[in-house]
């Protein structure tokens, strides 16, 4: 039995279409992330998932039981981490940890286990008020949290949002060693690199699923050589790019702008000729394998296309 | 040898006992793109105040544009642009209402004014939701509308706290070009973000970590002295080391 | 169970903590009560008078003499024309003359009655009043104390006053209910209001609604602390206004206490309403605000009688828990009556409050739309 079936969703909100023919399903012990931008429909799904919402169209099982009708048996057992969830921040990291126990109908020590090594990294804070932890804290705390009754489904609403690079990794490991104890998860991100800790991936934009598929699929699927750039001027590279005749796209990834062409197999030759016409005369030029980002934008591009 | 756009010299920060920002220097030169990067809590906000002129530093010199942190800040304040995803635009105003305010508040004459608003949504290709209420809009279409205010009435610097957070990836690109567009008009642009990858797009970046300024240096000569190909990685080697997550 | 503990644990020490709204919630009443009990009040002290005297005998100076050792009045002038009462009120000092009649001693031990004139200056209206009804007090008590025989009369037609239950008139005995009703709606249905909505605006209402808690156990959970904040607040206001504005309390406790947790019912179901259609904290402190404590300081009968009321707003007035709780509260406190008198507004105010609970629990939202 998968953990999450959802079967053609809909949902709109007066005349905005939040979600559009969603379908997919989660098996058990998977971890399972939907990657795409604010507003894309991440939070008003996850609501759905969480019983919070009624599809207006479709539907959706929970550990096997219905988001509409089963709804008072499915939600304790689900662990739910709201993207906007800050936690009480006028109660220490221990009351808070208590709280959420207690309203599960449990205690810290009976489940201590499960979000010891999380939970561990905070008992140094434990008295210290929840307002008062950074960004990469709150989250771990509020992860303890959502644990803290033994889920059997974890759903994080934008958990690393706002998180600096070391406590988003550092987040992702946690995952991974939970996803080890057989709790599926389903995790939302509009950070793209975050993807390929994912079992699988799904690609969401404007309400609707793009792509969903392991990301090494996905990464492969990408259908065109990408040429990597480099020069000390970048704005002045791309600025010459947008004008060569064979440019598919042109996007800057770090250091390297990311280059396709509309031809098969592109030509450095002429493309190094061409940007030295330009006055770019220190164009660094090498092949470059795709990103989880560049699939996404690819697709993005195609949605627009067929619109 | 022009003057730095930014310079400070043991700028510092104490709250009571925490001392949020320690001892930092550096320059930024005109039209550069500075990339300020640091963990969560690390002193980057704090920091950010002290530039902006909201905050007064606790000991140390700083100048932006050449007024006085101290003794010039209103001048400091005229003269730069701001934009963070905290503070941007108003909701319930339409885009041209929106860049029409921010327009007067830095008094702009209305005829200019006028022309420059036209001007802006034909950039940032708003003009046919220009009466739309900005609330309604996705979040890229604001960042850009944002930073395009931000810069309306041509500041020397522009402080840009998290500009992209949450933006597409397409859009995300689309706003670094309207930023690498600014610094190419001599706009020098300040900013701060989580996206690793964009700390590549800046000219230099500087790492900060427990309130002190670890690394600083263009993208690549921090690389090369990391020995890594990634800034994450410069990022993360210098963050783990950190004694406080927490501010 | 346990969930249900931990649940209302949480809610106290969150108002334990917040000390400035705790400040606020207990020096409100204090500093309304200090306000309605010194500053504010229609008792006179010290009005400066003057007597036109034209009999000039025993009994005149007498009465003056009466009038001059109260402590409302002053006696700062002797007249001796008519003319002169003009003159000296557009000086504005002095709020009143007394006038009595020629020989007026004489007239009122051969015949029973002798006349007195009483000149306000009525610019300010209620002053006026005030001054003409405690002299008419003075005199009578005068005459009483010589021969019930006698009798004064004031030019024009002199009432046969008796102030019963408040026979001093003190404002605070008034004012004492109504801010008891104010601080009520104040603590149980504002601050419940904004405690719910903040929960929804830091998104911990979907934890909450996710969780195996009942929406019954949310309400109650969010209700009993202010529950308990409230009856707490109505002792400090009770003590307050027996010890230090010596209000009298006629009644039984017992059963002012039980009246008012039916109004802390009324009002903490009014708080769990706000909160179910306001989203923010903003927004439900304006409903509360707007909606129900303007009302209750304005309509209720707190600050201005309802009889006095357009026959509009009197009808508003009757749809206004507060107007059924003061009556109540006042009847308790200084005529002492008990159930067999009140079970009119009593049943009002349970009707009120079992349909607000009524709404308010149909109203509560299991999910989020």
């Amino acid at each position: 039995m998968p953990a999450v079936e959802v079967h053609s969703i809909y949902k709109s909100f007066e005349d905005v279409k939040a979600l559009k023919d969603i379908s997919f399903s989660v098996e058990e012990g998977e971890l399972y992330g939907f990657i795409g931008p604010d507003g894309a429909g991440k939070t008003t799904l996850f609501r759905i998932l969480n019983t919070l919402l009624i599809p207006d169209e479709g539907t959706a099982t929970v550990l096997g039981l219905d988001v509409v009708d089963d709804y008072k048996t499915i939600r304790p057992m689900l662990g739910y981490m709201p993207g906007r969830f800050s936690l009480y921040q006028d109660l220490s990291v221990q009351e808070n940890l208590e709280f959420f126990a207690s309203v599960f109908g449990t205690t810290i020590s009976e489940n201590y286990e499960l979000v010891a090594p999380i939970y561990s990294q905070l008992e140094p804070f434990k008295n210290r008020y929840a307002g008062k932890l950074s960004g990469g804290m709150k989250q771990k705390l509020a992860l303890s949290c959502a644990l803290i009754h033994k889920p059997k489904l974890l759903l994080l609403d934008e958990p690393t949002t706002g998180v600096d690079a070391v406590s988003r990794k550092e987040f992702w490991e946690m995952l991974v060693d939970l996803k080890k104890q057989g709790i599926a998860i389903i995790v939302s991100t509009p950070y793209m690199d975050e993807a390929k800790l994912c079992d699988r991936v799904a690609l969401i934009q404007e309400g609707s699923l793009m792509q969903i598929d392991t990301p090494l699929n996905i990464v492969n699927g990408y259908d065109r050589p990408i040429l990597g750039i480099k020069s000390r001027n970048t704005y002045k590279l791309l600025q010459a790019l947008k004008l060569y005749e064979w440019t598919h796209s042109a996007h800057p990834f770090g250091e390297f702008i990311h280059f396709t062409e509309k031809r098969e197999k592109p030509d450095m030759i002429a493309l190094e000729a061409f940007l030295l016409d330009n006055g770019i005369d220190d164009a660094v030029i090498k092949e470059v394998e795709p990103g989880i980002e560049d699939s996404f934008m690819a697709l993005m591009r195609k949605e627009v296309a067929s619109d | 040898m022009t003057d730095p756009a930014i310079f400070t010299k043991d700028l510092t920060r104490t709250f009571g006992a925490f001392t949020a920002v320690e001892n930092i220097s550096f320059d930024v030169k005109k039209g550069e793109i500075f990339g300020f990067l640091g963990a969560n809590g690390a002193g980057k906000t704090t920091a950010m105040k002290m530039l902006t002129g909201l905050l007064a530093p606790s000991s140390g010199e700083a100048s932006v544009n050449g007024f006085d942190v101290y003794t010039e800040s209103e001048e400091i304040k005229k003269s730069i642009g701001y934009m963070s995803q905290k503070f941007s635009l108003y909701d319930d105003l339409t885009v041209s209402e929106n860049i029409e305010f921010y327009g007067g508040v830095y008094g702009l004459p209305t005829k200019a004014l006028k022309q420059k608003i036209e001007e802006i949504l034909y950039t940032i290709k708003l003009t046919e939701v220009k009466d739309a209420l900005v609330v309604s809009l996705p979040l890229g279409w604001k960042q850009k509308l944002a930073f395009s205010v931000s810069i309306l009435h041509n500041p020397s610097v522009v402080f840009l706290d998290e500009p992209t957070g949450g933006v597409d990836p397409v859009t995300r690109r689309q706003f670094w070009e309207r930023i690498y567009e600014a610094a190419d008009k001599g706009i020098t642009v300040f900013v701060t973000t989580h996206y690793m990858d964009e700390a590549e797009y800046c000219d230099r970046v500087s790492i900060m970590v427990d309130g002190k300024i670890e690394a600083l240096d263009s993208p690549e000569n921090l690389k090369r002295s990391f020995s890594t190909d990634s800034i994450e990685d410069v990022f993360i080697r210098l963050a783990r080391g950190a004694k406080r997550s927490d501010t | 169970m346990s969930s249900f503990r931990g649940f209302i644990i949480k809610e106290f020490k969150q108002i334990y903590r917040d000390t400035r709204t705790l400040i606020v919630l207990f020096g409100m009443p204090v500093i309304m009560l200090v306000l309605f009990g010194f500053a504010i009040r229609n008792e006179v002290d010290d009005v400066k008078i003057a007597v036109l005297d034209f009999s000039k005998d025993e009994v005149t100076r007498e009465i003056t003499h009466k009038l001059s050792a109260s402590p409302s009045f002053e006696l700062s002038a002797y007249l001796n024309t008519y003319d002169e009462v003009r003159d000296i009120f557009k000086a504005g000092e002095i709020k009143e003359v007394v006038v009595f009649e020629d020989d007026f001693g004489r007239k009122l031990v051969r015949d029973g009655v002798a006349d007195v004139q009483i000149i306000t200056d009525a610019t300010d209206p209620n002053l006026a009043n005030i001054v003409q009804s405690y002299t008419s007090n003075i005199l009578r008590d005068y005459t009483n104390s010589k021969n019930s025989r006698l009798q004064i009369e004031a030019s024009g037609i002199t009432p046969e006053i008796r102030m019963m239950y408040n026979p001093e008139l003190k404002s605070v005995n008034l004012f004492v209910p109504g801010i008891i009703a104010v601080i009520l709606m104040l603590v149980s249905a504002l601050m419940t209001s904004i405690s719910i909505t903040r929960e929804k605006e830091m998104g911990n209402m979907e934890i909450l609604l996710v969780s195996p808690l009942k929406p019954i156990h949310i309400i109650l959970g969010k209700v009993l602390p202010y529950l308990a904040l409230s009856i707490a607040n109505v002792v400090v206001i009770l003590i307050l206004a027996r010890f230090i504005f010596q209000v009298p309390f006629e009644g039984s406790y017992l059963f002012f206490f039980l009246e008012a947790g039916l109004f802390i019912m009324t009002a903490l179901s009014l708080g769990v309403l706000i909160s179910s259609s306001a989203n923010n904290q903003q927004t439900a402190m304006m409903i509360s605000l707007a909606g129900l404590l303007l009302p209750t300081v304005l309509l209720s009968g707190f600050i201005f009688p309802v009889e006095s009321m357009p026959v509009p707003l009197q009808m508003i007035s009757h749809a206004i828990p507060a107007k059924w709780f003061l009556i109540i509260v006042r009847d308790i406190m200084l005529k002492g009556s008990g159930i067999l008198l009140l079970w009119k507004e009593t049943f009002i105010l349970l009707v009120t409050t079992a349909v607000l609970i009524a709404i308010s629990l149909k109203k509560f939202k299991v999910r989020l739309q």
